[in-house]
């Protein structure tokens, strides 16, 4: 008999110590193209599952940490409010690596308090919107990134304007911000590894179709729309800090983001010139392209140089949450100092 | 009313009456009388006679009517009481109705300017030129504003003959090492206390004299307490949202933190502390804290516990341990946010939809609101469950003499938590199966170095395995552990306190800050020939004490400060056969409960 080892990554896993409980999408569902590549990301990146924490809110979006990373402890929680959960687990236990996974509803309606407020304060982690403009598991409202003028399946019509969040999350300071879509996987999986070096929120809104409710003719988030529609701003090349290698290209031509762990982020330029680490030119960027109807991909924005939460809070190396005794509950001596100043 | 004025007319004529007697100071909110009132309280503290202080305040920054009352009882009572003997009428705006609203034979201190001698002649008036000697305190007008108070300090520290250096002592300890400070009111209290010596003739019969009943006592309010229980419980996340009467909670505990929990070395924290953005974020970053392993907290009032409700059901659902304090004020809705109330219970006791219960400790005491901070982390943790603990106003925003805290003796146990190793030597680990019979199962950390420690967490119908799952076998079987879980809780929880009268025929059953106004009434019942038996609710769920206590007693009435009746209720749910047995007294206008209302309340029911 014959039996094939299947290749492992740094850390000596296989991409099936990655993975986890089959999906109950919708065939076709861009939320499983996206699973793919954060499977495929943890995978290369070579991450220890444990040491993984992964996190949701409610709806089809916040199913899917369940189908990926079945070594990781994962918490779905309520619906709008996996920035507040992620932020306590954060400051229990920075050492962990935090990846939630959100949707428009979760995010962009019911939530948009909790996520404006985890952006302001640079929690560390990635957050996944996965954006298909609608409410999948109550069978297809619009929700709060829905186009203007996007129409539902019955023909109804979406009068209100869209919430960008990546707009949002640039003017509320996030540090690391990028565009994606579930139907460029070589894209997403370069964003989610670069996001995975970033210390900070690194929000990425990726457009994912879905199947059922949301990818007929006359809507903006339809496969075929995206598709025909997507411009990236940049092609985007990630270089881990365990694999340096060298490039020659032609002056000008390549702008290098290196990350907070010595990776890098290599972005080849377009005739646009964009240039990542200028907040302005994020910000009217995404503005143009709103005015313009365009559909822009890539990192809309980075900077490494932003104190996260964990720094602000000023805890030491060892995680608050297995702290000793000893540490964490004062001498008798300072009760009894307490207490004399009290008599 | 009429007993009063009966009794202070003998009073009048039998002679001086010894350290027993209130208090009541009105000032405006913001005049800085909080200072002054604390000083005389602590003076009369450290003449070794036990006192009690009580704030009522608005809602509202500076401006609105304030009134400080402090008991001074030779007993040990603590309770408010609300009769007044000695008005000091500080305030303009208020100074016609408070003087209106005291007994004859009343003492009402006042600015002279008021005339106050002109509405009630049946009250014995001492005039006092405060904005003249006010003058003489300081140039500067700011300051002779703020020096007012101190004045009357000074005026009433001589009519009542309180020791000076006592009052030099709760000086310096107010304003700790600001010595400007310390000189300018110590001047003021001098020059009222001078003027009054010269001015005025003591007619009155108030006096205090030194005791020794205040020995290694400490004052100190109940959100301290609360703070200095997590503190040495070694809480690791604190996140909360202002309200009050809570905020004073996570402030003084953000202080001891700072303090005691810093590394001089390294000068790290052991600790994170959020002011969150509203307060179901508090909770959120709490569950997910104590999810991740840490000791995490948060305090609110009533308006954020209605927030918390979606959350704190999925913590019980989910079974991750935080502690929630809730310092319960008036509801509601914004209710009357500066006022006191035990109204809470019932909602915090079935926080969130669906069918749920949560372990709610009930501290009666300041000693108490320090123990059962403490108590609570470990209960959490031992249940793997958010746990309640209630005060309120009355016991955490007001100052309370208390006996001092004692260390803990008992080590911190995280409860079932599994290591790898833990988890190797098991042979494997599913989060939610009842290993042990208790209804309680094993969890993992994140960071748990095994193939086989991560578990999915969902507030969604969940097996055994932490799998999802729509199967009604599935869920009554996780329901029916989550209640075996709870009532393994009964046999852990503090226990009642039961103090059994011989002879006594009925009971009376209270809890929190209630207790205080109960021990006063049980002396007054008795006086009148009506012994009463005691137990003191500690904590939901209940114990088997509860019904013993019920089947020995004719009847028993529950008292307490809400006007559902709602610690009654629940009993009645508890205890359905003795339901006929069991009355109800009620308070609920917001300010504590006082003896002489149980007593009123009882009497009336036994005629």
């Amino acid at each position: 008999m014959v039996t094939s080892t299947p290749p492992t990554n740094r850390i000596g896993l296989t991409m099936a110590d990655y993975k986890g409980a089959p999906s109950t999408l919708c065939d076709g569902c861009g939320h499983d193209a996206i699973t793919a590549q954060i499977i495929k990301a943890f995978y290369e990146l070579g991450k220890e599952p444990h040491m993984v924490a992964k996190l949701s809110g409610i709806g089809c979006s916040s199913k899917t940490p369940a189908y990926f990373l079945n070594r990781s402890h994962g918490f779905n929680s309520v619906h709008g409010r996996m920035p507040s959960v992620a932020t306590g687990v954060s400051v229990a236990n920075h050492t962990l690596s935090l990846i939630g996974v959100s949707g428009d509803g979760d995010t962009a309606s019911i939530g948009l308090g909790q996520f404006c407020h985890l952006v302001r304060r640079n929690v560390p982690m990635i957050y996944i919107v996965e954006n298909n403009g609608v409410y999948g598991l109550t069978k297809g409202q619009f929700s709060a990134t829905a186009d203007l003028g996007s129409k539902l399946k019955s023909g109804v019509m979406n009068e209100l304007p869209p919430i960008d969040l990546c707009g949002l999350a640039i003017e509320l300071g996030c540090s690391f911000v990028g565009r994606s879509f579930a139907g460029d996987p070589k894209q997403l999986v370069a964003l989610l590894k670069a996001a995975g070096s970033h210390k900070g929120t690194a929000v990425i809104d990726v457009i994912s179709p879905c199947v059922t409710f949301n990818n007929h003719e006359g809507s903006t988030k339809a496969y075929k729309y995206a598709k025909e529609m997507e411009t990236p701003l940049h092609e985007l090349g990630y270089i881990p800090f365990f694999e340096q290698i060298s490039v020659d290209y032609e002056p000008g031509t390549m702008q290098e983001v290196e990350m907070h762990d010595g990776s890098k982020i290599r972005l080849k330029k377009t005739e646009r010139n964009y240039d990542p680490t200028n907040q302005t030119q994020a910000i009217m960027t995404i503005k143009e392209a709103h005015d313009k109807k365009e559909f822009l991909t890539g990192l809309l924005y980075v900077n490494e140089s932003v104190e996260d939460f964990t720094t602000i809070m000023n805890v030491g190396d060892a995680p608050l949450a297995t702290l000793p005794q000893e540490v964490i509950r004062p001498a008798k001596s300072v009760l009894d100092e307490i207490m004399a100043g009290l008599k | 009313m009429k007993t009063l004025a009966a009794d202070s007319k003998k009073n009048l004529e039998q002679g001086r009456v010894v350290n027993d007697f209130s208090i009541q100071v009105a000032t405006v909110n913001g005049s800085g009388s909080q200072s002054s009132n604390s000083v005389l309280m602590r003076s009369i503290f450290q003449m070794g006679i036990p006192v009690s202080g009580k704030n009522l305040f608005p809602s509202n920054i500076a401006g609105l009517p304030t009134w400080f009352t402090i008991r001074v009882n030779k007993n040990g009572y603590v309770a408010r009481k609300s009769d007044i003997e000695i008005l000091v009428a500080m305030n303009p705006q208020t100074a016609i109705d408070d003087v209106k609203s005291l007994s004859t034979g009343a003492v009402c201190i006042s600015p002279v300017e008021l005339k106050l001698d002109a509405i009630r002649k049946d009250v014995l008036h001492y005039q006092v030129p405060f904005t003249e000697l006010a003058a003489k305190a300081s140039e500067n007008l700011k300051l002779r504003k703020l020096l007012m108070n101190m004045l009357y300090v000074g005026v009433v520290a001589e009519l009542l003959n309180i020791d000076h250096g006592q009052i030099e002592n709760s000086i310096s300890k107010q304003f700790e090492g600001k010595t400007k400070a310390i000189d300018l009111n110590l001047n003021a209290v001098k020059i009222g206390r001078e003027w009054a010596r010269e001015n005025l003739k003591k007619e009155d019969p108030y006096f205090v004299e030194p005791m020794d009943k205040t020995q290694g006592k400490i004052i100190i309010d109940g959100n301290a307490a609360c703070a200095l229980g997590s503190l040495f419980a070694g809480v690791t996340v604190v996140t909360w949202y202002p309200i009050t009467p809570s905020s004073s909670l996570c402030e003084q505990l953000i202080d001891y933190l700072k303090d005691y929990r810093i590394d001089k070395e390294t000068g790290k924290a052991s600790f994170a502390v959020i002011q969150a953005e509203d307060e179901l974020a508090a909770i959120g970053m709490a569950l997910g804290a104590g999810w991740a392993g840490a000791r995490s907290m948060t305090s609110t009032s009533g308006p954020g516990i209605s927030l918390m409700a979606e959350f704190t059901g999925y913590g019980y659902f989910t079974e991750i341990p935080t502690v929630i304090f809730d310092v319960q004020r008036v509801g509601p809705s914004t209710g009357m946010p500066t006022r006191t109330s035990q109204a809470d219970l019932i909602s915090a006791y079935t926080l969130s939809h669906g069918d749920t219960k949560h372990i709610v400790l009930l501290p009666g005491s300041i000693v108490e609101c320090y123990e059962m901070a403490g108590e609570a982390f470990e209960l959490a943790e031992q249940f793997q469950t958010p746990v309640f603990v209630l005060t309120d106003l009355d016991l955490g925003m007001n100052n309370w003499m208390s006996d001092p805290f004692e260390y803990p003796t008992k080590p911190i146990s995280r409860g079932k938590v599994m290591t790898a190793a833990d988890i190797e030597k098991a042979g494997k680990f599913e989060r939610y199966r009842d290993v042990d019979g208790d209804g309680i199962p094993y969890r993992t950390l994140p960071g748990t170095d095994h193939p086989q420690a991560a578990y999915f967490t969902r507030g969604s119908g969940h097996n055994e395995k932490a799998g999802y799952t729509e199967k009604p076998e599935d869920y009554v079987n996780l329901m029916d552990r989550l209640e075996k879980k709870f009532q393994t809780a009964r046999k852990f929880v503090p226990a009642p306190v039961v103090s059994v009268e011989k002879g006594a025929k009925i009971g009376i059953i209270a809890f929190g800050s209630s207790d205080f106004a109960v021990v006063e009434s049980r002396d007054q019942l008795k006086a009148a020939n009506i012994p009463t038996s005691y137990l003191r609710v500690r904590a939901l769920p209940f114990n088997d004490d509860l019904r013993k206590f019920v089947e020995t007693h004719d009847h028993v009435y529950v008292v307490e400060q809400n006007r559902d009746a709602q610690m009654r209720d629940l009993i009645r749910l508890e205890l359905p056969d003795l339901a006929m047995k069991i009355r109800s007294v009620k308070h609920y206008d917001g300010l504590p409960i006082d003896a002489r209302f149980v007593t009123d309340a009882i009497m009336e029911q036994e005629r």
